[in-house]
């Protein structure tokens, strides 16, 4: 450390040099240069634990383009009534006053020889360490009759903000004795038993106040993350609401109408009254930009989540191609952290300790109904490989429901105030 | 934790001299153990006509569920631990008598701990007469098991290096907030490193129930569990 404070003094003319001209690198130039873009459960946590941990030794600057993040976990509980749109919003504000350089912008393009990150409104940043942590974006031509442009008629609600508002306005005007469709994604996707919590949240949504509707997934998979959980909750909680067509049922052969509001499974046309579609996805487009990406998703080194494609850009959460874990906020948040360490050690000589991953997902069934999965993790040579892990069981009793329900409210104050500050 | 290392002393050669002594039935001296009981008598009655007073009544505990006696308003925290599974045998009801915090973190029971092994197995031999037993119930649940899990004194005196636990700690961080707020997750600043470190081994070695700590617990080896107790203190200071 005290290396790095000679260095910086000693390099202050130079520093002042570096403020004045356009477009310098950092690299060997002043204080190190870290740039995060995207501010979700990855880059937020990166961030500031980057900021927080170097004290200052560290120019940490993130770019997210939205004031205001609304968590996609938790999100489905907004569907199902349990939680305001305000309770899933969170501004910068804290990490601003933490020492987080924030900037309101989109990333549009990384130059990797050059070491710098150009901003939709013009700007120009060095980095010496980038990492990018964007989240999804949806695979073109994924579901047959949707895009980008129909996602009004047809909400996505994968990303959480204005999509799960408008989902959850369709879902209370829906005609009595209604349909409620849903067209599940491929696997891999963001946090794997998303979608039949949504389900469950809407059939909780549903029984109460148009107990007549029907729900019908279209599933391009066989089986999905805690199957049996989730057919037991439903069998018991919202009897002969849910229809859930596998692939082994036509639910991978499905396209969509979304000015004719009809949904097509394995030749069977279904009129329905809102149609919930979840597309094939893919890392966030500037991954893809960067050239770390290798098909759909950007490999990175497990040791401390560096891409294959380039040591000095990082890739965390969803976008990346690690091995075992599932794309959760709760992943991208462990996997940040462990990144975090590895960039303040390159850059300031901080001791580096070993990667240690894990991750927990809890889903609502109904009230005070709530199971989870999770997980641990250490980085081997070829991926994140999976340790130890364990599900909730079916059967079990009202009380560890309701406890596991209060853990998870436990849980998202927990991962919001670790990544927000 | 040169303190903790001579209070527990007795306890590790208590261990050494009664390994493999203690065997199923015979937990100790029930007479010892009656008059251990007196410093319980304050909260809890046990025996005919014993109604549940500041604490429960203890007819019975052996093989019930945590917070499963019906009349009884027990702490947020004892039930959550029934909730997660926790079943009083003779190994958890030892743990609990030697910390009960470590093994329900917000338990009511404002009670330091029986520190002796041997004042543990005797309160515990005598308990045993008033629950069902094998010996004249045969459906009942064998639940005096022998008794093995004093820690390894070397294992709470270990001096953790509060940087690596900083590090570690971030993982706990994901759910637990450092400034102590417990809502649906209990706190876990402003613990003892000797009760955090008697926790984390005791989820380690599934004695105290949760599926995720358990997990997490588990990976943890003696030097990372000092690690984050160290780490832990130091939020305190």
């Amino acid at each position: 450390m005290t290396i790095n404070r000679r260095h910086f003094l000693g390099t202050s003319a130079a520093a002042a040099a570096a403020l004045a001209a356009p477009m310098v690198k950092a690299d060997g130039h002043g204080k190190p240069r870290v740039v995060v873009v995207g501010g979700g459960a990855g880059g937020a946590t990166a961030a500031r634990y980057i900021a927080k941990d170097s004290k200052g030794e560290i120019d940490v600057t993130l770019i997210e383009p939205s004031r205001m993040y609304y968590t996609c976990f938790f999100s489905n509980l907004y569907l199902g009534g349990f939680k305001e749109i305000e309770d899933i919003g969170h501004s910068y504000g804290t990490l601003a006053s933490g020492g987080v350089n924030v900037v309101h912008d989109w990333a549009i393009g990384v130059d990797r020889d050059a070491k710098t990150v150009s901003l939709a409104g013009g700007a120009t940043i060095a980095y010496d360490k980038l990492i990018l942590s964007p989240g999804i974006d949806f695979v073109e031509g994924a579901v047959e009759g949707w895009d980008i442009s129909s996602q009004n008629a047809m909400p996505h609600a994968y990303k959480a903000g204005s999509q799960s508002e408008l989902l959850k306005a369709q879902l209370m005007a829906m005609p009595e004795g209604g349909t409620f469709a849903m067209v599940a994604p491929p696997n891999p996707y963001r946090c794997p038993p998303g979608p039949y919590e949504r389900v469950s949240m809407v059939a909780h949504f549903l029984k109460n106040n148009n107990p007549t509707a029907k729900i019908i997934v279209a599933d391009p998979k066989p089986k999905f993350s805690k199957m049996a959980l989730f057919q037991e909750g439903w069998a018991d909680n919202y009897e002969g609401m849910v229809d859930w067509i596998g692939a082994d049922f036509g639910g991978d052969s499905v396209s969509v109408d979304p000015n004719a509001m009809t949904v097509t499974i394995d030749g069977e046309v279904n009129n329905v009254d809102v149609c919930n579609v979840i597309p094939a996805m893919k890392a966030g487009r500037i991954a893809e930009l960067a050239g770390v990406t290798d098909g759909n998703w950007a490999p990175v080194n497990a040791i401390d989540m560096s891409t294959k494609a380039d040591p000095d850009v990082y890739v965390l959460g969803d976008s990346s191609q690690q091995g075992d874990m599932p794309k959760s906020g709760f992943s991208a948040n462990s996997q940040a952290k462990v990144c975090a360490n590895a960039v303040r050690g390159a850059l300031t000589g901080s001791k580096v300790f070993p990667a240690k991953f894990s991750n927990t997902c809890w889903s609502l069934i109904d009230t005070d109904n709530g199971v989870k999965v999770g997980a641990t993790y250490e980085a081997t040579d070829e991926k994140i490989a999976k340790v130890d892990g364990f599900i909730s069981a079916t059967g079990e009793s009202a009380e560890l429901r309701k406890a596991t329900y209060e853990e998870s409210e436990g849980w998202y104050t927990g991962i919001t105030t670790d990544m927000f500050g | 934790m040169i303190k903790n290392f001579v209070t527990l002393l007795p306890v590790a050669l208590f261990a050494l001299c009664a390994a493999g002594a203690l065997e199923a039935e015979e937990l100790g001296d029930t007479d010892a153990g009656q008059k251990v009981f007196k410093k319980c008598t304050g909260c809890h009655q046990v025996g005919s006509g014993a109604v549940d007073k500041i604490g429960p009544h203890l007819n019975g505990v052996f093989g019930s569920g945590a917070a499963e006696h019906e009349g009884y308003r027990y702490s947020k925290s004892m039930a959550r631990a029934g909730a997660d599974g926790l079943i009083w045998t003779a190994e958890t009801l030892d743990a609990y008598l030697e910390n009960p915090r470590a093994l329900v973190s917000k338990t009511r029971m404002s009670f330091r701990g029986l520190k002796k092994a041997e004042d543990r197995a005797n309160v515990l031999a005598y308990l045993r007469t008033f629950s069902d037993d094998p010996s004249d119930i045969p459906e009942a649940e064998p639940t005096a098991i022998a008794i093995d899990h004093d820690l390894d004194p070397a294992i709470l005196a270990l001096e953790g290096d509060p940087e690596y636990g900083e590090y570690l700690a971030s993982e706990c961080l994901t759910c637990h907030q450092s400034d102590g707020t417990a809502d649906g997750i209990p706190s876990i600043t402003l613990w003892e490193p000797e009760d955090f470190v008697i926790a984390m081994h005791a989820y380690k070695r599934k004695i105290r129930p949760h599926p995720v700590m358990q997990m997490l617990a588990g990976r943890l080896n003696d030097e990372e569990i000092a690690a984050l107790a160290a780490y832990f203190k130091t939020l305190e200071e």
